[in-house]
């Protein structure tokens, strides 16, 4: 019996520490003092989604939770913040909602399509890349902004400049994600390593188990700008990734709407201003992308 | 179809690692577990405890957090250095390992306690009368069983793809990615599981009746 205990007792302290370690230096994810306007008696004709949306009286946001500067969440307070999530919550205030009023439901990026499809989300707000096939089953609005693939290694390391250098090396992504998938196209490199967050595979970079991560660099500065002596993002981006925002595929004028308002934010400087209060802190400077409306 | 024809390359590569993962950690838990199974019923108390230590804590421990540790604490460690896939291999092992070896120990629990003794008799060791009559006769009882824990283990494979290990529950991630159904692509995965599990059940059945017939 006390024995058993004992055991049980060591089990739960080792998956304690387990727990903890993915946590070591866990962002301080301050907000980006970013206060959307709330517009009055918004209209959006012959829009089912803003229709479902007024009738809740609240809105329902997709976001991711675990990319810092994005679309990240405090554990302890529970607060979302980030450049995806300041979009979030300027194009909710653009449709007379305030970000007392967003619902914001954390869905994994293989579920996109489907939440879109299905309406469990209104729109969907987190490094959404635009590409054809994804076109076939949601719509996009923006792009609001162009991401690029880039490459995150541990401050000391001098070899690897770019994607050239990365022969031999080990190189970590998320499971299936585009960047992977480029690096094994163009023969980059044998040695791939597939986590099921970046977190992890910074984890295992800190650790030497990996020796770069790969993603959009707008992921990578993310990481880089909370643990600037450990790891910085190296080389020119290869390959461009417009984000833009999901919104229901049927639900053109919806769309168009959404449109409106990031051309709105880029025309008044709100744009620029949720930049530099989030992304802009790693003191990389951007410049807004032009709206495609297909 | 279409979701399977397009994604063949995906759907071999994640094929391969599962069954390559199942046959290192089947062959890999049938030997420790028979061993772990022999430490449990040896006449010397330490190991007598160390086998039941061993499976109160593995099997007491899920999965996901025996792989866990693997990918990412172990590491830590420095000790030697084995790939990702070696790592899940361990893991898998390890805690399949306690689940054989309790299925082992009840199979030598059927077999009537006069034909070891009848063995120490004739001058047998412990390792003889475990290896030339116990356990030849253990092993007709256990086929069920057995087979069925292979199996759970075949389906815990997937629980790899969160540790840096790509095998058919990891095809999904990349369907999604590609813009893919990923229900229609998991509805493959689940097929290629199917066909995985039956030639399984056959041995089963083979082996029941050749052994089963015999009691």
């Amino acid at each position: 019996m006390k024995r058993s205990r004992m055991l049980v007792a060591a089990a739960l302290a080792a998956a304690l520490a387990l727990a903890g370690c993915g946590q070591e230096g866990a962002p301080g994810a301050e907000g980006s003092g970013y206060q959307p306007t709330v517009a009055e008696n918004v209209t959006v004709e012959g829009s089912p989604t803003f229709e479902t949306i007024q009738q809740r009286g609240r809105v329902v946001v997709g976001v991711k939770d675990d990319q810092p500067g994005l679309g990240f969440r405090d554990a302890t307070t529970g607060e979302f913040s980030g450049f995806d999530v300041d979009i979030a919550r300027m194009v909710a205030g653009g449709l007379g909602f305030a970000p007392e009023q967003i619902d914001y439901r954390v869905v994994p990026s293989a579920a996109r399509e489907d939440v879109l499809e299905r309406g469990e989300v209104d729109y969907y707000v987190g490094t959404y890349t635009i590409n054809d096939r994804r076109k076939e089953r949601v719509g996009f609005a923006g792009p609001y902004y162009v991401a690029g693939q880039g490459l995150l290694v541990r401050a000391d390391d001098n070899e690897i400049t770019g994607p050239q250098t990365l022969q031999g090396r080990t190189v970590c992504s998320v499971t299936g994600s585009t960047p992977i998938q480029r690096v094994r196209d163009q023969n980059l490199t044998t040695s791939i390593v597939e986590f099921q967050t970046y977190t992890q595979c910074v984890d295992q970079l800190i650790n030497n188990q990996v020796d770069a991560v790969t993603t959009d660099d707008a992921i990578l500065l993310g990481y880089a700008s909370q643990n600037a002596e450990q790891l910085k993002v190296v080389g020119e981006t290869f390959s461009d990734e417009p984000y833009g925002v999901g919104v229901p595929l049927a639900d053109t004028a919806f769309r168009n709407k959404v449109n409106d308002l990031l051309q709105a934010a880029i025309d008044d400087g709100t744009w620029q201003t949720i930049y530099d209060g989030t992304l802009g802190r790693s003191g990389t400077p951007a410049t807004p992308p032009a709206i495609d409306r297909y | 179809m279409d979701v399977l024809l397009d994604n063949l390359d995906v759907y071999w590569r994640g094929l391969v690692t599962t069954v390559g993962l199942f046959v290192v950690s089947g062959i890999g838990s049938l030997v420790l577990g028979t061993l772990v199974a022999g430490l449990r019923v040896s006449p010397v108390p330490i190991l007598r405890s160390f086998g039941s230590l061993y499976v109160t804590v593995l099997r007491n421990t899920p999965l996901t957090l025996v792989l866990f540790f693997f990918a990412f604490a172990y590491p830590r460690l420095e000790l030697v250095e084995f790939s990702f896939f070696t790592l899940a291999c361990i893991g898998l092992t390890l805690y399949t390992a306690a689940f054989v070896c309790e299925v082992v120990r009840s199979g030598i629990n059927t077999v009537p306690v006069g034909q070891a003794e009848a063995a120490r008799a004739l001058g047998f060791t412990f390792t003889q009368t475990l290896g030339q009559i116990v356990l030849p006769q253990a092993v007709r009882s256990v086929v069920p069983p057995m087979t069925n824990i292979q199996i759970a283990l075949l389906k815990n494979t997937t629980i790899a793809s969160g540790f840096a290990v790509f095998q058919l529950g990891s095809v999904y991630s990349v369907l999604s990615e590609r813009g893919y159904n990923v229900l229609v692509g998991l509805l493959w995965v689940a097929l290629f599981f199917v066909v995985l599990v039956v030639p399984l059940t056959l041995l089963q059945r083979r082996l029941d009746a050749t052994w089963g017939a015999s009691r």
